[in-house]
C-alpha cells in the first residue's frame, strides 16, 4: 500500500492537472462559440456563390476545352488529398480520425495503380505524413491563425490551383471533419477537381428559366474562369472554417471529460488516503492500549 | 418598387437592405442596378458601389473585384474585399500600390499574359482606392 505522503501528492498532482483541463475546456468553449458565428457569417458568400456557379455551369454545360478546375484533366491517375488537420493536439481523436480516412484512400487509391500525392494541412497531418508517406508530401500548410482569414484558403487554392495547371495531378479531394456540433464531428471527403456540380436537377431547372434571359459581362468563358478558382478557395475556406470550429468542439469534450475523471480520480485516491490515516491512527492506538494492558 | 442589395465578402454581409438604386463597377463600365432590370452577372472591377436613395448618394462602398448577379428585384455583389469609403486607409492603399508598382517594374511583360492582367487589374483597384478616399476626405 501507498504511503500517506506519496497519496497526497498524487491527489497533488492530479488536482492541477484538473484545473488545467478544466481551463482548457473553457477555453475551447469560447473559442467555438466564435469560431461558429464566423462560419455563419461566411455563408452567405457561399451560397451566393453556388447559385451564380448553377447559373453560369448551365449556360456553358457541354462545351469542349473548358477550364480544368471544373472538367478536370479528363485523367484519372494522379490524385491529390488534402487532410485538413490542427496545428495543435489535445483534442480526442479528432485529428487521428482524418489520418485514418486518409491513409485508408492512399491505399486504396494505391492499390488501384494510381499514384496519390499529399498537401497535408495543419501540423498534426505535416508531422504524421512525413513519418509514413513522406515521399508523397508535395507541399504542407501549417500555422493558420486562430481567427481563420480568407487569405489562407486563397493561398492554398492557388497552390491546388498551379498544380493542376502544371498537369501535376488530375484529381484532388479534400479530407476533413464535418462538424456537426461540439460532440461529433464526422470525417469525410470531398471532391474538389473535378468540380462535382451540386444538386443537378435544381441546377438545370433554373437554367432551363433563366437560359435565355441572363446577360454575361464580359462573357461566359471570361466569368466562368474567373469564378471557378474563387469557388474552390470558398469551398476550402469553408473547411477550414468547420476544422476550427471542429477542433474547438472535439477538444472542449476531450477536456470535459478529461475533467470529469480527474474529480473522480481524485474522489477514489482522498477515499484510499482516508483509509489508510484512519488504518494508521487505529494501529497507533492498538499498539499503545496493548502497551498499556502489558503493564 | 426598391431593389434589395447584398455586398458580402467572403468572411461576412457587409450590407444587406433594400435601395433605390446602386450603380457597380463594372469591369467593362458601371451599370446601375434598378427594379425590372435585365438578369446580368458581370466582372467588377476595383471601384466605388454607390446607393442612392431618392435622388442622393446615401453610402459608399469601396470594392476590390469580384462579382456582381444582378436581377429584376435583386443586386448581389461578390467582392473579394469591401469597405466604406469613410473607413479606407488612404496610407495602406498607398503603400500597397507602391509594391505593386514595383512589382510591376520588375516583372517581365513577355511573361504570361494573364499574370501580366491581373497586375495590372490590381494596379487599377489600388488607384482607384486612393482616389475614392480623397474624394470622400
Amino acid at each position: 500500500m501507498a504511503s500517506l505522503k506519496e497519496l497526497r501528492a498524487r491527489i497533488g498532482s492530479i488536482k492541477s492537472t484538473k484545473k488545467i483541463t478544466s481551463a482548457m475546456k473553457m477555453v475551447a468553449a469560447a473559442k467555438l462559440r466564435r469560431a461558429q458565428a464566423r462560419a455563419e457569417s461566411a455563408r452567405p458568400y457561399a451560397s451566393a456563390m453556388r447559385r451564380m456557379m448553377a447559373e453560369l455551369a448551365g449556360a456553358t454545360v457541354g462545351e469542349e476545352g473548358g477550364p480544368l478546375l471544373l472538367t478536370g484533366t479528363g485523367k484519372d491517375k494522379i490524385h491529390l488529398l488534402v487532410p485538413l488537420t490542427s496545428d495543435r493536439g489535445l483534442c480526442g481523436g479528432f485529428n487521428a480520425s482524418v489520418h485514418r480516412l486518409t491513409e485508408r484512400l492512399i491505399r486504396r487509391l494505391q492499390s488501384e495503380g494510381k499514384t496519390v500525392k499529399l498537401l497535408p494541412v495543419g501540423r498534426r497531418a505535416i508531422s504524421y505524413f512525413s513519418r509514413e508517406y513522406s515521399d508523397l508530401i508535395v507541399d504542407k500548410i501549417m500555422g493558420i491563425p486562430g481567427d481563420v482569414p480568407f487569405s489562407v484558403a486563397e493561398g492554398l487554392g492557388v497552390k491546388i490551383n498551379a498544380l493542376l495547371e502544371a498537369g501535376e495531378i488530375d484529381v484532388c479531394e479534400l479530407v476533413f471533419n464535418k462538424f456537426i456540433n461540439a460532440m461529433s464531428q464526422v470525417p469525410q471527403k470531398q471532391q474538389l477537381v473535378p468540380l462535382v456540380v451540386e444538386d443537378a436537377a435544381e441546377t438545370s431547372a433554373v437554367a432551363d428559366e433563366n437560359k435565355a434571359l441572363y446577360d454575361f459581362e464580359p462573357d461566359e468563358e471570361t466569368l466562368l474562369f474567373r469564378l471557378l478558382p474563387k469557388n474552390l478557395q470558398v469551398q476550402l475556406y469553408a473547411a477550414l472554417l468547420e476544422t476550427a470550429a471542429g477542433e474547438n468542439g472535439a477538444r472542449m469534450t476531450a477536456m470535459d471529460n478529461a475533467t470529469r475523471n480527474a474529480g473522480r480520480s481524485i474522489d477514489s485516491l482522498s477515499q484510499v488516503y482516508n483509509r489508510t490515516r484512519q488504518a494508521n491512527i487505529t494501529n497507533e492506538l492498538i499498539e499503545i492500549i496493548s502497551g498499556a494492558q502489558a503493564v | 418598387m426598391p431593389v434589395q442589395l447584398d455586398i458580402i465578402s467572403p468572411e461576412k454581409v457587409l450590407v444587406s437592405r433594400e435601395v433605390e438604386m446602386a450603380v457597380i463597377p463594372g469591369a467593362e463600365g458601371d451599370i446601375a442596378a434598378m427594379p425590372e432590370h435585365a438578369p446580368v452577372m458581370l466582372l467588377l472591377r476595383g471601384g466605388v458601389v454607390s446607393l442612392y436613395e431618392n435622388g442622393v448618394v446615401t453610402d459608399r462602398f469601396f470594392v476590390e473585384g469580384g462579382f456582381a448577379d444582378i436581377t429584376a428585384d435583386r443586386c448581389t455583389v461578390l467582392a473579394d474585399r469591401a469597405v466604406p469609403v469613410s473607413e479606407i486607409s488612404v496610407d495602406e492603399a498607398t503603400a500597397r500600390l507602391e509594391e505593386l508598382t514595383t512589382l510591376w517594374g520588375r516583372s517581365d511583360k513577355h511573361d504570361d499574359p494573364q499574370s501580366i492582367d491581373a497586375l495590372q487589374a490590381q494596379i487599377l483597384s489600388a488607384r482607384a482606392e486612393i482616389d475614392a478616399a480623397s474624394a470622400a476626405h
